[in-house]
């Protein structure tokens, strides 16, 4: 995934500017930056979720297996069936049990039904993948909002993947979370780039350091600087990402 | 002084459900006397002969409801989306305003509109009619308690839909309408329970009927139509009637309401745990 | 490999075998794993939106369509007797002359009535409800007056007929006619037949109350906590406090539940049918019968035998709805600016 000369906007203001990266596939990039630098609206562009605020626009290109997902034919809703999306907040569907709740994105998929079976074989495989399995699985038709915001997380992580997503975008997904929960969220973050692109916001410059191959360093809706973790973290080219990472501000 | 005033607010308070325990206590004592099993099974019984029952226009008033329901319920409950979703616009505005006005339009009214737009042109009284009559009663109510409800419902549950590739009328439908759906049945239960006695605009559209009818083409019977016709004739077989039909009314109102309560606790509960 | 460390990895088969399994859902219309289909229109979604605004278009049009039929309706009637229809009070359908003066003139005398009588005890009752009531009071008081809000208008007028009008008949209207005195003025002369405007005012007093209790009720719990608590604090007493800080504030929206009270008893039929005797006469006494707009309506409507007579029948029905409208929009007006939601 890449985005070319990316800009946003809410209204009159300019939340992104000019962003031009890459995403390599099956790595896990970290955005990170001070709160209102744009990284969460950049995330949004990617899978067109900023266009659903009012009054907000997008310009320049988003490329997805070489494909501009801004040209006309596409459609949004077939673009993020294949880019899973889970944000800072918990968001189980409340009057769906936990097994409808993984499974809810497969209805919304193109082609044949799937039976039960298969659908159940889908949710077992997720909830395994997100590491709930062993939590859950005595209570799949229980309410899902019965459960710890640990495990709601979790969940909706289950669920992003259940449609196995070629890339999965990750809004600071362990913000409202406790630490084992959040450590849990991040050793599954580690394990997914087998399997897909992941990208994920996060404030956190401990979390960016353990969970992710490349770095982004956002400010003031600009990109400063993208390298690898391990050399944005010791040897940070822009004095800026370097008076950033040493806790100098934000 | 200050004490004075809030005792009589008190007092205020203890006058206005006084006629509220007049008009129960009443009802409860003669309707009570005229209400048997045969009120449920039987046909009315002509002048002079006591007893029969109301079994038409028991049935008249469900078929009635059916009707309104399947008028009233589509279009309040998608104007209500419509205003939830689109909330900010300027037609959105006009159309929550509009709703308003619409719930104080006089039910005689309605029931002449009814009856120039329905019943004039085809030529006779129908139950069609008269279920259109009090349907069209229902829509402001509907509307507007659907806007509230499917409001209540976070943003981040749409968004949360959304990326998941749900087109944005499943989202609108499965997510945010199921979700706000404890609130919705509410409101439509106490729409329902608002039109089931109405009556000034049955008079000129479903115009009653003495005899058993469940066709939606003719003129049917309903229960508030039936209490009126008795209550203001002059005879004490009938009065008697009257009053059981008042009570059977009453007791299906507040059938509707308690369980409309239930409804509402039960999705709190939910919410909760 | 610049892969940070991480303190402990969970590698699972699954993860690796879960792409393969769900391959045949993700890419299936498009062939290989490599291309991706993301094209598309979004004519669903068109739909629903055309959908959903039709839905709301019906509220406006179905308004448009009531105003348009029953004004053409009572067109004739409105053109051949002019502005004469409001201000005569001849209703003679056997010569064809039509004045709808007297219906007029009780509807605004019944709705007097009914204001003058509910508003006090409502706006007491909503003060205690949102102020002084201790809890387990508020929830079933509450629940009282909204019932009584959902009783039938018929089931009001049965009770009118039954209970209402007698106990005038026998023990009030005598009482103030002659006990007190008040048959001298000329509100309160002659036979004391039951059926009466005074009959019609008083049930419809009891039918607004828990219209403007329940809005009033709303619009003082909408009123801020830090307004009652900054004249609190001043040293003003509770009463003081609602007088001088609360009532202030949610001024406007009473008043539009007042009017919203107004609305209803301007429209109100059946109960009002049955006890106001339906006749047209124009009389000082609140003793005498007489006619509603909307009684006229309900009464003669099936048994109007010419096209006139209908034609002035709708254009009673006209007049009603032109003046519930104004009203009923000033008072949604007044209700919005204080922050109530509620009907």
């Amino acid at each position: 995934m890449q985005t070319r000369a990316l800009q946003a906007y809410f209204g009159s203001t300019h939340a992104v500017r000019d962003v031009s990266l890459d995403f390599p596939a099956n790595e896990v990039t970290a955005i990170i930056g001070p709160s209102g630098c744009g990284k969460s609206t950049l995330l949004r562009c990617l899978n067109r979720m900023h266009e659903t605020i009012p009054l907000a626009r997008v310009e320049g290109e988003v490329l997805f297996h070489g494909q501009n997902i801004y040209s006309p034919d596409v459609d949004p809703i077939a673009l993020r069936r294949h880019v899973g999306m889970v944000f800072q907040r918990p968001t189980p569907f409340p009057t769906m049990s936990i097994r409808d709740n993984v499974a809810a994105g497969l209805r919304v998929q193109p082609g044949e039904r799937l039976d039960r079976k298969q659908v159940d074989a889908i949710v077992e495989q997720a909830l395994k993948q997100a590491a709930l399995w062993d939590e859950v699985k005595d209570r799949l038709k229980g309410s899902a909002t019965g459960i710890s915001g640990g495990q709601q997380q979790r969940l909706c992580i289950a669920r992003a993947l259940a449609t196995s997503p070629k890339v999965l975008l990750l809004d600071e997904p362990t913000a409202s979370l406790d630490p084992l929960s959040t450590q849990k969220v991040e050793e599954l973050v580690y394990e997914l780039r087998k399997s897909m692109t992941v990208i994920i916001v996060t404030h956190n410059m401990q979390q960016a350091a353990r969970v992710s191959d490349r770095t982004v360093f956002m400010l003031s809706g600009e990109m400063v600087e993208t390298a690898s973790t391990r050399v944005m973290f010791t040897t940070p080219s822009d004095p800026r990402t370097e008076a950033y990472i040493t806790g100098r501000f934000g | 002084m200050s004490y004075v005033m809030v005792a009589l607010t008190v007092v205020a308070a203890g006058l206005a459900i006084v006629p509220l325990v007049a008009i129960l206590g009443y009802l409860i004592k003669q309707g009570a006397g005229a209400l048997s099993l045969e009120f449920f099974t039987s046909m009315p019984k002509p002048v002079g002969e006591a007893g029969g029952g109301m079994v038409n226009a028991i049935l008249g008033t469900l078929i009635l409801i059916g009707i309104a329901s399947s008028v009233g319920l589509p279009i309040g409950i998608g104007a209500g989306l419509y205003l939830a979703e689109r909330g900010g616009t300027r037609l959105a505005n006009l159309v929550r305003f509009l709703a308003d006005v619409l719930n104080g339009l006089p039910s005689i009214v309605m029931g002449i509109f009814a009856w120039e737009f329905l019943v004039r042109p085809i030529g006779h009284f129908s139950a069609l009619a008269g279920g259109a009559a009090i349907g069209a009663m229902m829509i402001p109510l509907v509307t507007r308690t659907t806007e509230e409800m499917v409001r209540t419902v976070p943003q981040s549950l749409r968004e949360a839909a959304l990326a998941l590739g749900f087109p944005r009328w499943r989202t609108s439908l499965q997510i945010v309408l199921r979700t706000a759906l404890g609130g919705i049945v509410t409101g439509v239960l106490v729409a329902v329970a608002r039109v089931a006695g109405e009556t000034a605009p049955l008079l000129f559209t479903a115009f009653g009927n003495q005899f058993f009818s469940t066709k939606l083409t003719q003129p049917i019977a309903a229960l508030p139509l039936q209490v009126f016709v008795y209550a203001i004739s002059p005879y004490d077989e009938w009065h008697a009637q009257a009053w059981a039909g008042a009570l059977v009314l009453i007791a299906l109102i507040l059938i509707i309401s308690v369980i409309s309560r239930f409804v509402v606790r039960s999705k709190h509960g939910r919410a909760n745990d | 490999m610049q892969t940070p460390s991480l303190p402990a990895t969970v590698t699972t088969p699954e993860s690796r075998t879960l792409p393969t399994l769900a391959t045949p859902l993700a890419g299936s219309p498009a062939a290989p794993p490599s291309r991706v289909s993301i094209e598309g229109t979004v004519v669903a979604d068109r739909v629903y939106r055309a959908a959903i605004f039709g839905f709301a278009l019906c509220v406006p049009i179905l308004l448009l369509l009531i105003f348009v039929e029953v004004g053409v309706a009572g067109w004739p009637a409105l053109r051949q007797f002019g502005f004469g229809f409001l201000t005569s009070s001849t209703w003679d359908p056997v010569a064809g002359q039509f004045g709808a003066a007297p219906a007029i003139a009780g509807t605004i005398i019944t709705s007097i009535i009914a204001l003058v009588i509910a508003t006090p005890l409502a706006l007491g009752g909503a003060i205690f409800l949102s102020d002084f009531a201790p809890s387990w009071v508020r929830q079933p008081l509450a629940f009282l007056i909204d019932l009584l809000a959902a009783v039938p208008s018929v089931v009001y007028g049965l009770w009118g007929v039954f209970f209402l009008l007698p106990l005038l008949r026998e023990d009030v209207m005598p009482f103030l006619r002659d006990t007190l005195h008040l048959g001298a003025t000329p509100f309160f002369r002659g036979p004391a037949y039951g059926p009466s405007v005074l009959a019609a005012g008083l049930i419809l007093s009891i039918m607004v109350l828990p219209y403007i209790a329940a809005v009033s009720r709303e619009v003082l719990m909408a009123v801020p906590r830090s307004q009652r608590e900054a004249a609190l604090a001043l040293g003003a007493t509770r009463w003081e406090t609602i007088t001088g800080a609360v009532i202030p504030f949610a001024r406007s929206g009473i008043i539009g539940g007042v009017i919203l009270g107004l609305g209803r008893a301007l429209g109100e039929t059946m109960a009002v049918t049955m006890v106001i005797g339906n006749r047209h006469e124009l009389s000082a006494s609140l003793f005498a019968p007489g006619y509603t707009m909307a009684s006229l309506i309900a009464n003669e409507f099936s048994e109007a035998t010419n096209d006139v007579h209908l034609s002035a029948l709708m254009a009673v029905g006209f007049v009603l709805l032109l003046i519930t409208l104004v009203v009923n929009g000033i008072a949604r007006w007044l209700v919005w600016q204080t922050g109530g939601s509620r009907s």
